[in-house]
């Protein structure tokens, strides 16, 4: 067992659990976009940091990725860690000004302003959905390629996967849904999403084994229209 | 693209730990860029997803997938280079060759490329084409070094490269000279040997320069085949100087007039030789 102070509270929890772990059971909240039980940590997001240590040597770490550590303490909601969240949710709420996650984490977490340019990005790279492509669903169909402003994700060579089932198991856990709206080119699809509710949704034929999780469905709304 | 080729460049590094980026120079190497196909063979062979294997050949700007033309010109944009011009130079190629960096022309010639630093900043602005470099590069160079391209860079010459010379060699086994003064390469006579491999036979000569690659055979001889190589005077099979430490194929071991032994890789394609003055013969 391991004793740590997190938010001046006196806590033993076993080894090799992670802040985030600690401070979710006992009842911290932090926020995190890239965080998933059941997915291995990656740290990506870094909406989850906290501070620890004391003093001058104290820094800012992510809480999904740091194992407790002896003596070690914790602060969840310091002045710094706060300033430094807000500034991470700005920066994730420029690149994807249109998910409803990050707007409503942005809100939640007082940001009022909007000092960048905003980018429309349809991904905030948080790497879920791979990892859930590979952890929990063992297809490995999507990845990361590219590198630096390159850097996306998607099939090999972007076409349909063989690997992949159609599963839609990357579109549920996105926050950014990058891959929303890939029923306009059905040889790219992903996971079929929007494309596929019963009918009256669009052209049916090219999309017919393919299962659909969106609700509301992107497609259907297109359709009425 | 041959699959069995790919198999054997995956068996070659299947020992090696994070053999990946090896085996995806290889084939760079052989195709000159990674078709899909062989990617989707590496994968197969190796256990490791295609998405991972697509992540490391997107990441690296070496590795191109696309194809890529005969001759590849890479202009330096680093920091020293762009202040030094390499821009000015980028452009003088576009315009040459009619294509954007990262295109290829029409009839598959050249392939234009920027890279970010090669790491000899004091020469800049430098290009390099197929690996060999041109340093202080300005606009009338590129032209010459258009031209010197399409001329062939392989080619070489005694003057102004200490390493190239030319040499006299013999037989190893029965010392008769194999030097074959009616036929020349690059200006000097020949190496005439008799050379067999996938059951052709026939006669090979190799430059009469040390360090020349020129080569010319009877039968063509295919990329990365191994060569056997006879004494045309004895017969006796020139071999016993180990394996090469470039590709592991057996090195062919000839004697030089006047003492020493010159080594040079019975591979297609393998650069790899050697002078040794010092030893006597193997």
């Amino acid at each position: 067992m391991i004793t740590l102070t997190i938010n001046g509270l006196q806590v033993s929890v076993e080894q090799g659990t992670t802040i985030l772990e600690v401070a979710q059971f006992f009842g911290f909240p932090i926020p995190t976009l890239c965080h998933m039980e059941g997915l291995s940590p990656y740290g990506a997001c870094r909406l989850c940091v906290v501070e620890i240590g004391e003093g001058s040597k104290s820094r800012l770490v992510s809480s999904c990725t740091y194992p407790v550590e002896e003596g070690m303490k914790v602060r969840t909601a310091s002045v710094r860690v706060v300033r430094a969240r807000k500034m991470v949710l700005e920066l994730l709420l420029a690149s994807c000004p249109q998910s409803k996650v990050i707007q409503d984490l942005a809100s939640a977490h007082e940001v009022r302003q909007q000092r960048f340019r905003q980018e429309h990005e349809d991904c905030i790279l948080c790497g879920l959905c791979v990892r859930m492509c590979e952890e929990q669903m063992m297809a490995h169909a999507i990845g990361f390629r590219g590198r630096g402003e390159h850097r996306g994700l998607g099939t090999p060579f972007d076409v349909h996967s063989e690997v992949c089932r159609l599963c839609g198991g990357c579109m549920y856990v996105c926050p950014a849904c990058q891959l929303r709206c890939t029923y306009t080119e059905p040889e790219k699809a992903i996971c079929g999403g929007c494309a596929n509710l019963s009918p009256p949704c669009l052209v049916k034929d090219p999309f017919d084994d393919m299962m659909c999780y969106m609700s509301p469905c992107v497609a259907c709304e297109i359709k009425q229209n | 693209m041959k699959t069995d080729e790919i198999l054997g460049i995956v068996e070659r590094h299947r020992d090696e730990q994070g053999g990946l980026i090896a085996i995806l120079q290889d084939i760079q190497t052989r195709y000159s860029y990674l078709p899909a196909d062989a990617l989707r063979r590496v994968a197969e062979e190796t256990g490791r997803s295609l998405v991972d294997i697509y992540g490391v050949a997107t990441f690296y700007r070496s590795f191109s997938l696309k194809p890529r033309g005969k001759h590849l010109v890479c202009v330096c944009l680093g920091t020293a280079c762009h202040v030094r011009g390499g821009p000015v130079i980028a452009e003088k190629f576009s315009a040459l060759l009619g294509i954007q960096p990262g295109d290829t022309t029409a009839d598959r010639e050249f392939t234009l490329e920027t890279l970010n630093c090669l790491g000899a900043c004091a020469l800049g602005p430098i290009v390099v084409v197929d690996g060999h470099y041109f340093s202080n590069v300005s606009t009338v160079k590129v032209k010459e070094i258009m031209e010197q391209t399409r001329a062939g860079l392989e080619k070489v010459g005694t003057k102004g490269d200490k390493r190239v010379f030319p040499v006299e060699l013999s037989c190893p086994r029965c010392s008769h000279s194999l030097m074959d003064a009616a036929h020349r390469i690059d200006g000097h006579a020949a190496v005439r040997v008799t050379a067999a491999f996938n059951g052709s036979h026939g006669w090979i000569r190799l430059s009469g320069l040390y360090g020349s690659p020129v080569v010319e055979s009877e039968h063509d001889v295919p990329a990365d085949v191994v060569v056997n190589f006879f004494c045309p005077h004895c017969h006796a099979e020139l071999t016993g100087a180990g394996p090469c430490p470039v590709c592991e194929a057996p090195v062919v071991p000839l004697m030089v007039r006047g003492g020493g032994v010159v080594q040079i890789c019975s591979r297609r394609g393998c650069r790899y030789h050697m002078l040794d003055l010092e030893s006597d013969i193997v």
